[in-house]
């Protein structure tokens, strides 16, 4: 029912054309762009309240979203700027919703932990811990009701395993067997308090085998071994309509939140720079050029045109106006 | 028009609303096998079938949960509460979930749910099951929260909270189940959110109830009639829009109000209608807003203590003629 996936899982070639090493590079650095400038931002007080970048566990949303149908729903924690442009969104919005602007994807009203697109199919952005998994497991209840055969991604961090609602959560899906797939981050710190110090049971997958649930522990700095053990995931909920759970090992290579931007208090800065080493941009970037599948040009043009995006990104919400004061009562109910 | 108890009206609301709309289905604690720990989902299972008579296990929070999630993507969940006080276990998805989701998603996504649902105070259920739990609903912006006093109120409320676009707080009450009264048979037969009723004209004093309550305010008009006190009976029916449209039209008549509620009165819905009335009827007072309300501790176990609790027709009929006696006229 579950094992343990090391790196560069995917023997021989890579498994992936040129195309989607493209698509996958792209994906990722884009994240990676846009939380840089998100940071920038924030420096520049164009950003307020909390501000949690996704740096470093790139490799996770992108190569879970390659694996889903556009028609598949995704649903996050707070630390979801990752999950919503890999889901499709368009930076511009996203971006505009970080700066609190009328052209944000939730016309600002929901801000950086509250990124909502009903185009992609992307649930949100919910900022209390735990809260958004039975949410998820709603939506594949609603999924098996309709006789869709769409699944539900639910990410959420390390921090989420001991509320109550995790545990509810995977005892619902399990018991009405639901198509949902939910994927820990396990960055190793719920904000400053290790795993270690925050669960009984460090192997977080192993709670998928108290539930019954098929469970896999996957090197989440790698992007094809997620999409190897993600397609596993998809196509069980999928045809089968069983949960699975996914432990996908990961760092944070910023702090908790831009309050704490080093995450100097709990952590060593060696072990920093030691996960640092395990980035997956640059791995996957190192791999696919030297097995030959795209070239340093390749690269450079794609980083080029992931700069470019952002800065239209930037560009577009800085130009875009505060949302009208009338907006303050508008959305509360919705009219018949 | 029919007669029938509260229960079969509700239950009567949930068969046509099912009938009538295949994404509406229930869930919650016992109620499909066991047909509801009250009973107000009798024979729904038999009729509609597992898929939408969806029996959990003992998780409120989680199964809140499932009922957003599905109602975000085109369901529309009854949520049962066993009791409004497990409600609290949930508390959470309530408020921060189902109540924001439409406008922290800029209007993207609504939450079509009604959570349903006995609460207020029972019969020596003592701390934990006898509560008025509508006061930690009806702070919140986003929620709609009713509480249906009569059998036609029970069904023709359910039957629009079902329908709303919107996350609906519906608290029943387990002293109510068993009232009988006229329902309208009539399928289409629904009485909007946020419309209060005038139960009974008066022309000296308003006084202002809902469940419970409302009754033992009717029995003490009918005994204040006697003393030559005309007593107006206003029911909100909806708390959360409250209808002060309503209230302060009776007030302009009568110029006196009482508000009677079973809660504890600090911060209470007699509070905020006091603050309605003086903001927008100070002139057309001729006295201050009186407010019987239940008293402000933890409801007792036993009978004596659990009766000195709960507002007392005698106090209802004191409140009364204070404000009738008061020299604002």
């Amino acid at each position: 029912m579950a094992k343990t996936l090391t790196r560069n899982a995917t023997s021989g070639g890579l498994g992936v054309d040129v195309g989607a090493a493209k698509q996958l590079l792209t994906d990722m650095l884009l994240i990676r762009r846009f939380e840089e400038k998100a940071a920038e931002g924030y420096a520049l007080g164009k950003i307020g309240g909390f501000l949690h970048l996704y740096i470093g566990e790139e490799a996770v949303a992108v190569g879970t979203t390659s694996m889903l149908r556009a028609d598949d729903f995704a649903i996050s924690a707070y630390r979801e700027h990752g999950h919503c442009l890999a889901k499709g969104s368009d930076p511009k919005r996203v971006m505009a919703e970080l700066y609190g602007r009328r052209d944000g994807l939730s016309k600002g009203k929901g801000g950086s932990m509250h990124l909502f697109d009903r185009s992609t199919n992307f649930l949100g952005g919910h900022a209390i811990v735990g809260a958004h998994l039975p949410i998820a497991v709603g939506v594949g209840f609603a999924i098996k009701y309709q006789g869709g055969d769409q699944v539900i991604v639910c990410y959420f961090g390390d921090g989420a395993v001991p509320e109550g609602e995790f545990h509810e959560s995977m005892n619902l899906a399990a018991l009405w067997k639901l198509p949902v797939i939910f994927l820990c981050e396990n960055n190793r710190y719920a904000m400053g308090t290790s795993v270690e110090r925050a669960l009984a049971q460090t192997e977080i997958w192993k709670f998928g085998q108290t539930y019954g649930i098929p469970a896999e522990r996957v090197d989440g700095m790698d992007v094809l071994a997620i999409r190897e053990v993600l397609g596993r995931a998809v196509t069980r909920a999928r045809q089968q309509k069983t949960p699975s759970l996914i432990e996908a090992d990961t760092y944070r290579f910023r702090g908790h939140s831009m309050r704490d931007p080093a995450g100097a208090v709990y952590r060593t800065k060696e072990e920093v720079e030691r996960e640092k080493l395990r980035d997956p941009i640059v791995l996957f970037r190192d791999r696919v050029i030297a097995v030959g599948l795209l070239s340093e040009a390749d690269v450079r043009a794609i980083e080029k045109d992931v700069n470019d995006r952002i800065d239209e990104a930037v560009a577009f919400a800085d130009a875009s106006p505060e949302p009208p004061g009338e907006w303050l009562f508008t959305d509360i109910y919705k009219e018949a | 028009m029919a007669v029938m108890t509260y229960r079969e009206a509700l239950n009567l609301a949930l068969r046509e609303e099912m009938h009538r709309d295949p994404r509406v289905f229930v869930i919650g604690e016992e109620v499909g096998l066991y047909e509801g720990a009250y009973k107000v989902t009798q024979g729904l299972l038999k009729e509609f079938g597992p898929q939408r008579v969806v029996d959990t296990p003992i998780a409120e929070s989680g199964f809140t949960g499932v009922g957003i999630g599905a109602a975000m993507v085109g369901l529309r969940p009854v949520v049962e509460m066993m009791t409004f006080n497990f409600a609290l276990l949930a508390l959470d998805q309530i408020v921060n979930s189902a109540a924001k989701m439409y406008y922290m998603s800029g209007g993207q996504f609504n939450v079509p749910i009604v959570i349903r649902g006995p609460g207020g105070p029972a019969a020596q259920l003592a701390a934990q099951h006898s509560q008025s739990m509508e006061t930690y609903f009806y702070h919140v912006p986003g929620l709609k929260v009713v509480r249906p006093t009569t059998p036609m109120d029970a069904k023709g409320l359910l039957k629009s909270s079902i329908r709303d676009d919107n996350p609906v707080i519906f608290i029943e009450s387990e002293t109510l189940y068993n009232v009988k009264g006229d329902v309208p048979e009539d399928p289409e037969f629904v009485i909007p959110l946020g419309k209060a009723i005038v139960r009974r004209e008066g022309t000296d004093v308003t006084v202002i109830a809902y469940m419970g309550m409302m009754y033992r305010a009717m029995e003490a008009a009918e005994e204040l009639e006697k003393e030559g006190i005309s007593v107006e009976l206003v029911d909100p029916r909806t708390l959360r829009p409250m209808d002060t449209e309503t209230i302060i039209g009776s007030v302009r008549k009568t110029h006196r109000v009482v508000v009677v509620e079973a809660g504890a009165g600090f911060a209470g819905m007699g509070s905020e209608i006091a603050a309605s009335v003086t903001e927008q009827a100070f002139d057309d007072l001729d006295a201050p807003v009186e407010r019987v309300t239940g008293a402000n501790a933890p409801m007792p176990y036993a009978r004596n203590l659990e009766k000195l609790k709960t507002p007392s027709k005698d106090k209802i009929l004191a409140a009364v003629r204070r404000v009738c006696n008061a020299n604002g006229s």
